[in-house]
């Protein structure tokens, strides 16, 4: 199969099981990038995590490194496009009949039952990229440290990448 | 619609095509970490484009649609404005940007990429993003956790297991859990 088809069906799917958006994607991005295509390798497919946080933007700019590694400009704008664009056409037509059933009961439960789903799946995007960045004692240190950082400040993510970066630079992880 | 027609009653101002472009690139080009609270600012504070109650309404359609939540809360609000080529324009402005920017970073890694001293500073930021995802998520759970006795907290575990641990593809994860946890939901067990 051609890369470019692989990655326009890679994530067609994701977009649409994706509940709680590209950030509860993640495992299945590594899953099949690393796993079953053997695309990249652990530490790239982190490397690219960070970098796609780095840049400025919606999450879903991630697809895009991830095609452009796989097959240069052409698989960037296949993947960033088959991740948005069957579920903006989707979006465009629900939003016109949306005030039809945003009272419904059934909309209320599909909602409120995604929530819990999507939090189990964020949580493994986060120990799956845990998992391939943490590769010794210091770089697990920099991950708590960060978490316990963001959920008790409010400091910019960028500041605390800054450092991050620095003790990675010093030789740290 | 042009910008003629500002007799809606809860929207004030409303932008032409072209702002809403110029718009939504400006947020996409400040947005770290997650563009809604970036479209949020600029859409309900500084344009006045939406009420926060119609934000909150249009960003509840954005996370009820499968795909990526900013995208969708585009085309939402880029359609309400204008039509087809609203969200078009919308869309474009979010996304078009960041690709450029990203696209770059993406031909720099592949050239650079490897060279060790480049690697141990990606390899500590790499480190850091986990963690950030680690504090979101803890962010999203407290209020499930706080709450009393549901079955909520087991659907995320169950989720968390069968993607994390076990490997499961995620169609399949989603299809075994999604049903249960909307009957759930349905039967007032998760809330």
């Amino acid at each position: 199969m051609s890369p470019l088809v692989s990655l326009f069906s890679l994530f067609v799917v994701l977009s649409l099981f994706a509940v709680g958006g590209a950030q509860a994607a993640i495992p299945e991005m590594h899953r099949v990038a690393v796993d079953v295509m053997h695309w990249m390798s652990d530490r790239q497919f982190a490397d690219m995590y960070a970098i796609s946080q780095l840049s400025p933007g919606p999450n879903v700019i991630i697809v895009a490194l991830i095609g452009f590694h796989v097959a240069g400009l052409a698989g960037a704008g296949v993947a960033i496009t088959a991740m948005c664009g069957p579920t903006c056409v989707l979006a465009y037509f629900v939003a016109r009949i949306w005030d039809r059933f945003k009272q419904a009961r059934w909309r209320v439960a599909v909602q409120g039952g995604l929530v819990p789903l999507s939090i189990g799946l964020i949580a493994a995007s986060a120990f799956v990229l845990a998992r391939a960045a943490d590769h010794n004692f210091y770089a697990a240190l920099i991950t708590a440290a960060t978490a316990a950082t963001a959920y008790w400040t409010r400091v910019n993510p960028l500041w605390i990448f800054a450092v991050a970066g620095a003790l990675g630079f010093a030789g740290l992880v | 619609m042009s910008d003629s027609s500002v007799s809606t009653p809860h929207t004030a101002v409303r932008p032409t095509l072209l702002e809403l472009l110029r718009a939504f690139a400006g947020v996409s080009v400040a947005a770290f970490g997650g563009a809604l609270p970036w479209s949020r600012r600029m859409i309900v504070e500084r344009k006045g484009w939406m009420t926060a109650q119609e934000f909150n309404e249009a960003f509840a359609l954005s996370q009820f649609l499968p795909g990526p939540n900013t995208i969708n809360f585009a085309v939402v609000f880029g359609s309400r404005i204008g039509g087809a080529a609203g969200a078009a324009m919308a869309v474009i402005g979010l996304i078009g940007p960041p690709l450029v920017i990203v696209t770059v970073l993406a031909f720099l890694y592949e050239r650079y990429g490897g060279q060790p001293t480049l690697d141990r500073i990606l390899a500590g930021i790499a480190s850091a993003a986990a963690g950030l995802l680690v504090a979101a998520v803890a962010k999203m759970a407290t209020p499930m956790l706080s709450r009393r006795l549901n079955a909520a907290p087991l659907i995320a575990l169950l989720a968390f297991s069968g993607v994390a641990l076990m490997h499961w593809p995620l169609p399949y994860v989603f299809l075994g859990l999604a049903p249960l946890s909307i009957a759930l939901a349905w039967l007032g067990r998760t809330s």
